[in-house]
């Protein structure tokens, strides 16, 4: 058997919220979430704020400590004790570029950073050749080291944070919305980045996202997920092409087409109603309240992820 | 023509700051009619929500409109007095902000902050007002509109709280709805709920909406005009369909090409190299030429000028003015401002 890079089975992360002075109710931000991805892959994740798509991410690299499941790399069991060691391997890159990066630091020292606490270089002089080798590698300037973050535009600092993500020589990628914050005509230079340090390093990524746009053109397969669950995984093109699941077909459906006749002829199927908050979650599927499909057996019984053809996967009681 | 209710005139919009002179909006010119939806795109920076802010003169300091005139129904809004500002702000021109988190005011209610503007600009006492307020909610879509008035922002989702600031928005029936980037905060199909709200709602008052975004779908799905800026400029406007299918400036062209495709099948994006102008060292020739990979010598020396270039189409790009793309009897476009 072929092994995964990346192997996530039943992860789980609960938080614990007050809801009252001696109460607690559990937000389960992520429940249940299996998937893989191999070597140079991109998997796509999509899903609307609150969903846990952000949570999936951090979880993997244990930023949270899981609440229960597996995360395995290289067939490796990823714990508390080892995760040192898999930081050299995985790395991820921020939604918030003004935020992420820290404004005392020279960007320099800030790409520099991952290099001394992995102490990966034997001399100051190598350790500015790394450096300025891995600001060319993003298409930044090895004279920017010296600059400090807010010298830089939205774009140029995400480039950074890609920069300094890459100082470990990873081989794997957490993408946490890397683009959203930027403007449309940065935003296709960020994401060619992405695709060209792909084919040049051998990365796998996991590419996390609201806009689907964005998530289909990065992605070979793409993961949808609502209320801390997946409901469809498939390929990329399955995605646009055929979803199953009636919210990834909403989800398709309300996304704005940048084309005048098409976004007026189009058959919208408008969602009613808004998600429901997670700490008080329907029973049964988590969908079925603003389904137009659901059947008795939603309320009664969660659906769990459901092969309807080679590669494409659903949760659903009545895909469509 | 009293068809045109809004016309922008060679507005100019600055803020002095130490470091010079920032020209957030540089001699702009268009007319909005009634019943239309106009839409303005461009990225951070080039002076969309400025444009916004200078109709109803609510620029942050040091901003202010150094020339030019707005004029909404006939009457110049930048030599008002205040006193006739305050009339026209939310009773015949309102605006929607784009973040429904920080626009409105955490320690009042919600249906204290919706009579005030009731009350201060119609003839009703508070019962009144309340009922209005509550007729607004439920026209918006709120479920039990007479609860959330009683709430306060913070105990409202985005989606409610959006839908709070639009019914604002409209409980005047404004002759022009200004909605500044109103689903950038939203999630998709809640963004998708709100510009169907907004359509129908425009539909049943007969309102004029100017619709600032930098997402080129929901410009798409919205527009009947369009106007592209970059850097406080205009660089092409016309109808939705010749701005989609025949762009003829540089700009929206690399704008159209860097957008991801929902196709099957994976296509290479081009995007617009270069990083956005300064606003404080603006080039003397068209501002975009630093990143156009066709400019030619005169790009960099001197600002082309709007020509007509189809019919409702208008573009300032030196390149049509090089291959002779002009469109005669344009006297006749709607556009022309």
């Amino acid at each position: 058997m072929a092994e995964h890079l990346l192997e996530v089975k039943g992860l789980k992360q609960h938080f614990p919220i007050k809801t009252g002075f001696f109460q607690k109710t559990m937000l389960k931000a992520v429940d249940g979430v299996s998937f893989t991805i191999d070597q140079g892959e991109t998997l796509g994740l999509v899903g609307e704020s609150g969903c846990g798509k952000t949570t999936v991410g951090r979880s993997i690299l244990r930023l949270y400590t899981p609440t229960a499941g597996s995360v395995k790399y290289k067939g490796e069991e990823i714990d508390d004790h080892n995760i040192q060691r898999f930081r050299r391997e995985m790395q991820v890159v921020f939604q918030d570029p003004y935020s992420s990066l820290n404004p005392r630091m020279t960007v320099g020292d800030i790409v520099g950073e991952p290099l001394d606490i992995h102490k990966l270089y034997k001399n100051d002089k190598e350790r500015e050749e790394k450096v300025a080798h891995l600001l060319q590698l993003v298409g930044l300037n090895a004279d920017h080291k010296r600059r400090y973050a807010h010298e830089f535009s939205g774009g140029q600092r995400q480039r950074i944070g890609i920069a300094r993500a890459l100082a470990v020589n990873p081989e794997f990628i957490v993408c946490d919305e890397p683009v959203s914050a930027l403007d449309v005509s940065i935003q296709a230079q960020i994401i060619n980045t992405f695709e060209e340090l792909q084919e040049k390093l051998g990365l796998a990524y996991l590419f996390i996202a609201h806009d689907l746009h964005v998530v289909h053109h990065m992605s070979r397969r793409v993961a949808v997920m609502y209320l801390g669950k997946i409901v469809e995984m498939a390929p990329a093109d399955e995605i646009i092409s055929g979803p199953r699941h009636p919210y990834t077909q909403s989800l398709m459906s309300a996304i704005p087409i940048p084309d005048p006749i098409k976004a007026r002829d189009r058959h919208r199927v408008v969602l009613e109603g808004e998600v429901p908050s997670p700490l008080n979650l329907p029973s049964g599927c988590s969908f079925r309240t603003r389904c137009r499909y659901a059947i008795e057996r939603c309320e009664i019984e969660t659906p769990e992820l459901m092969e309807t053809s080679p590669g494409h996967e659903a949760a659903c009681w009545n895909p469509q | 023509m009293s068809q045109t209710l809004l016309q922008v005139k060679d507005l100019h919009t600055i803020f002095p700051i130490e470091s010079g002179e920032v020209r957030a909006v540089n001699g702009i010119n268009f007319s909005l009619d009634r019943g239309k939806v106009l839409g303005i795109v461009g990225e951070s920076g080039s002076g969309k929500s400025v444009t916004a802010y200078s109709i109803l003169r609510i620029l942050d300091n040091p901003g202010k409109i150094s020339q030019g005139e707005i004029l909404f129904e006939e009457e110049d809004i930048v030599r008002m007095p205040p006193g006739r500002i305050r009339q026209i702000r939310g009773d015949k021109i309102s605006i929607i902000f784009q973040d429904p988190m920080t626009s409105l005011n955490p320690v009042f209610t919600v249906g204290n902050q919706l009579t005030e503007a009731i009350r201060l600009h119609t003839r009703r006492n508070r019962r009144q007002a309340r009922e209005r307020a509550l007729e607004m909610l439920r026209l918006v879509g709120v479920n039990e509109p007479a609860k959330r008035l009683k709430q306060y922002p913070h105990q409202l989702s985005g989606g409610m709280r959006q839908r709070v600031m639009i019914a604002m928005a409209m409980a005047c029936e404004p002759d022009i709805l200004i909605a500044d980037e109103p689903t950038t905060a939203l999630d998709v199909t809640i963004q998708a709920q709100i510009l169907e709200l907004m359509l129908e709602l425009k539909d049943k008052l007969g309102m004029s909406i100017i619709m600032i975004t930098h997402d080129l779908g929901v410009i798409a799905e919205m527009c009947d005009e369009i106007i592209v800026m970059y850097a406080g400029r205009i660089c092409e406007r016309g109808t939705a369909e010749e701005i989609f299918y025949n762009p003829r400036h540089e700009y929206t062209k690399g704008l159209l090409r860097s957008i991801p495709k929902i196709t099957v099948g994976h296509e290479k994006l081009t995007p617009i190299g270069g990083s956005p102008v300064d606003l404080l060292n603006m080039p003397s020739g068209c501002a975009f030429s630093a990143r156009c990979d066709q400019a030619m010598k005169v790009c960099l020396t001197q600002q082309p000028e709007e020509i007509w270039v189809a019919k409702d189409h208008l573009a300032s790009c030196w390149l049509n003015i090089r291959d002779g793309v002009r469109y005669e009897a344009g006297e006749g476009g709607g556009t022309n401002g």
